[in-house]
């Protein structure tokens, strides 16, 4: 069976470097969140101390910012150089538009038993949810984490009220990610029945022709109609992706739901 | 085997008795009315002149009152000529009192005593707590009770004690509030150690948190409060910012929290802040909607934000968990037949 490109390397790339410094961000900087609990002073210890734990939260958000540029930059280059303004509207862009609203509702309608399963495209509602959700996370969080690395440079500008407010934000939006990213997005793309217990495709690249034809019906049928299926087949990953893939993302969604957890069972204690 | 097991415990017994018997007759160490004989004379002195008088009636009232002379100075208990020498063995208050000798034996104090050379300078047990008239923190006329403590501190931390009167506390004091700290509630007594230790200013600011419980909260929802409770010490604990001894109200013009000090505060630290860094507050609160109206409204719309958004995917996951298993149930059947 044919095997096609989904993403490209470099997307997978800034995807496995977005993962990295998420977790970085998170191990180093939901100990200060929960310092009432045991488990955060433990964290904090192993990392090498809060003092070590804050510079390597601060190296993991240079990296984030990097990321985050460099899909910007990737962005902008696909609409200004390459002039496809695909990317602003249609079936291949992020940008929510009706027909998402509409399969939102009927995808839930199926749930229930009360309709057919939409036929969904490249991108889901879900999938775009989780994109602006990080879109926006990095907005407030990077904003809110630049003010408090370098108050005094910003205070120039802004006045002193938003440092309070940008510590309440960096902290609640941090969570906010955190639960999330731990729960539903590793539910949608990885938990849910039919991709149990992981969806290896940000990680090789490639779908496989069923899963492109059942799961992205809308997409297929575009592609096979303009003839632009050819192009993005490829071969099978190498022997070695599935299996490190495999590794991968099981030590990661251990470590996020033991996270998720730690932080329900503080949340349900009572935060201090 | 046992008859030859008691005639050894006899010969033992025998030896020892036989041995304890052909030692001197133990001397009958000198009851305290003895030594009042020569100390009780309120006109005692040495050759130097220096008095030597024990005033009876102030022992008696001690807390020490009902122990002998010899009980503390024990070098005197074989003494049989007298008068005695002029040096005596120095009183050991631990040979009693060991938990708070061990205590002292690490503090600042006995290291400034033992080690520093301030031989002198630095107190021992009777420079806090006196020696014939020694009495206990129960009791109103002692050096150690609650309301003389910062008197008998300040008898060698005079400057402090200015400073101490002065503020917040000390006033507080003044006007018969015995809540007020005094000197030990924030130092210790035994264990008092030098401030700047990262352990010294975290065991004070929680000395303050015992009464500023509301402060102590406010404090710990920010960054300052945050990075200091996992033991990140380079950032400001209460006393960096409000003062220590001379901790003044806000409205005082002298305080270090008044609206036209509060930059130089903030600069101790954060040297580059300008007015617009002084405007941030260290003690915000966003639960508080008088105090912190910004950070109230932001508050509740992150709450709502993650309701909204928890609530929403929560049924969505749970729903699609539902159909997705029943789903799979299905084709598994399917592939069957």
């Amino acid at each position: 069976m044919a095997t096609y490109r989904r993403f490209d390397l470099a997307n997978r790339a800034l995807h496995g470097m977005l993962m990295l410094s998420f977790l970085g961000l998170s191990a180093t900087g939901l100990p200060l969140l929960f310092g009432t609990s045991r488990w955060a002073a433990v964290l904090a210890s192993l990392l090498g101390g809060i003092e070590v734990a804050g510079r390597l939260h601060r190296v993991s958000a240079t990296l984030l910012i990097l990321v985050f540029l460099a899909h910007l930059a990737r962005v902008l280059k696909q609409l200004v150089i390459d002039r496809d303004l695909g990317v602003l509207w249609g079936p291949n862009s992020m940008v929510p538009q009706p027909r998402d609203v509409v399969q939102a509702i009927g995808h839930i309608r199926w749930f229930v038993g009360l309709g057919p399963r939409p036929r969904f495209g490249r991108f889901t509602y879900w999938e775009k949810f989780d994109y602006w959700a990080v879109f926006w996370g990095m907005g407030i969080i990077g904003f809110s984490g630049l003010l408090l690395w370098f108050p005094t440079v910003f205070s120039r500008l802004l006045p002193g009220w938003l440092f309070n407010i940008a510590l309440l934000v960096h902290g609640e939006e941090a969570l906010l990610a955190v639960v999330f990213i731990f729960t539903v997005h590793f539910f949608n793309t990885h938990m849910r029945p039919e991709k149990f217990p992981m969806d290896p495709v940000i990680f090789t690249g490639r779908l496989s022709e069923h899963e492109l034809r059942d799961e992205r019906p809308d997409e297929y049928d575009q592609l096979a109609a303009n003839g632009g299926l050819a192009a993005l087949e490829v071969g099978p990953p190498p022997d070695w992706v599935i299996p490190s893939a495999r590794v991968l993302a099981a030590a990661v969604v251990s470590a996020g739901f033991l996270v998720v957890i730690l932080i329900v069972l503080t949340l349900v204690q009572g935060r201090g | 085997m046992a008859r030859r097991l008691g005639l050894v415990l006899a010969t033992v017994l025998f030896v020892g008795v036989a041995t304890a018997g052909a030692q001197p007759p133990a001397v009958k160490p000198p009851a305290s009315d003895d030594c009042l004989a020569c100390h009780g004379d309120a006109d005692a002195k040495r050759e130097n002149g220096a008095s030597i008088a024990v005033d009876q009636k102030v022992f008696a009232a001690s807390k020490h009152g009902p122990l002998e002379c010899v009980d503390c100075h024990k070098d005197l208990a074989a003494q049989q000529e007298f008068p005695h020498p002029e040096t005596l063995a120095k009183v050991n208050c631990a040979s009693c009192h060991d938990a708070e000798g061990a205590k002292y034996h690490d503090s600042i104090h006995a290291w400034a005593k033992e080690k520093a050379g301030l031989s002198t300078a630095a107190p021992a047990c009777a420079d806090c707590h006196g020696t014939h008239d020694i009495r206990g923190t129960d009791d109103k006329a002692g050096r150690v009770f609650r309301a003389n403590i910062p008197a008998t501190c300040g008898a060698c931390h005079q400057g402090v004690l200015d400073k101490y009167k002065a503020g917040v506390h000390g006033a507080a004091r003044a006007s018969g509030n015995d809540k007020a700290p005094v000197c030990a509630d924030c130092h210790t007594a035994h264990t008092i150690q030098r401030i700047d230790t990262d352990k010294a200013r975290l065991d004070v600011a929680a000395e303050c948190g015992t009464c500023h419980a509301e402060s102590m909260r406010t404090y710990r929802d920010t960054f300052h409060g945050q990075v200091t409770r996992l033991g990140f010490m380079r950032v400001a604990t209460c006393a960096d910012c409000h003062g220590a001894h001379d901790i003044y109200p806000k409205a005082d013009a002298r305080s270090t929290v008044n609206p036209a000090n509060r930059l130089a505060t903030c600069r101790k630290c954060h040297t580059d802040a300008n007015a617009n860094f002084a405007e941030y507050d260290p003690h915000a609160d966003r639960h508080d909607l008088a105090r912190s109206a910004s950070l109230y409204y932001t508050g509740r719309f992150m709450d709502g934000l993650l309701l909204v958004v928890f609530g929403f995917f929560g049924i969505h996951t749970a729903l699609w968990l539902s159909r997705g298993l029943k789903e799979r149930g299905r084709t598994k059947k399917d592939g069957v037949k």
